[in-house]
């Protein structure tokens, strides 16, 4: 289980890569990007729209601790089943800007399957401020799991 | 003589991530901290010294008992690392993959 997910960010570029690969076949790696409820339950978001289509529009609503609501949105630019996603997502009222994602789906075996990420952001700087960002939400959401264990063992 | 310890190694360990999360919110003793685990608590002491000595902890006296606290500004120096990032998407991922599993089962 340990490192199954890879980050490629390289030193002064404006782009990173996800790779991961899965214990799933193609098809139900893909459905989890396109079922909503699905989506809702590993991204921890509420779907508020999901269009899976060429020029299809989204939108997710994540609620953090203290009940602040992030709305995340974007475009799907392309869409082909079981291969392609390309996507702008964007945070509302964040200035963050705007990223493309290139997600590509590949078959591995028939029970295995690996999905690129390509994110490009408007610039290097944006990029890494996007990675600080992560720090934080990371520490957050770690802390917030751990919380639940420790509250089950009492 | 003490090796020189590597940060990112330092962090590269859930155990130790688990231990800084738990003492980011307040400052705990080692007993403390270890009673939030199932490791042995030699091993947990061995964590906090790996941490202390590569700084992300700091150690505190308060009367007899020895306390732990995150050394923030060492902590910001980690802030750029990618690891949480990878972190939020390993968790993401992972997530994904058992909701799928159970998926397939239920057909």
């Amino acid at each position: 289980m340990e490192q199954k997910t890879k980050i490629n960010a390289e030193e002064g570029k404006q782009e990173l890569m996800i790779t991961r690969e899965f214990d799933l076949p193609l098809e139900l790696l893909f459905k989890a990007y396109v079922d909503p409820d699905i989506v809702e339950q590993w991204m921890t978001t509420k779907v508020l729209k999901l269009e899976s289509k060429k020029h299809g529009h989204y939108q997710f609503e994540s609620t953090d601790a203290q009940g602040n609501k992030y709305r995340f949105t974007g475009v799907i630019h392309e869409f082909i089943p079981n291969r392609k996603i390309t996507r702008t997502f964007e945070m509302e009222n964040m200035s963050f800007g705007v990223q493309l994602e290139l997600l590509d789906f590949e078959k591995l075996t028939d029970n295995t399957s690996k999905l690129n990420m390509h994110i490009i952001y408007e610039s290097v700087t944006q990029r890494d401020q996007v990675l600080k960002i992560g720090m934080t939400q990371g520490i957050n959401m770690a802390h917030n799991r751990l919380q639940d264990i420790v509250n089950k063992l009492k | 003589m003490k090796l020189r310890r590597d940060v990112f190694q330092a962090i590269a360990d859930p155990t130790r991530r688990a231990i800084l999360l738990l003492v980011a919110s307040q400052s705990m003793t080692a007993g403390a901290i270890a009673t939030n685990f199932d490791t042995a608590r030699p091993t947990i002491s061995k964590h906090l010294q790996i941490l202390t000595e590569c700084a992300l902890l700091e150690q505190e006296q308060n009367g007899r008992e020895i306390y732990y606290q995150i050394n923030a500004k060492k902590m910001k120096e980690v802030a750029d690392f990618i690891e949480p990032f990878r972190k939020i998407w390993e968790d993401r991922f992972n997530k994904l993959e058992t909701i799928m599993k159970k998926y397939t089962s239920k057909k």
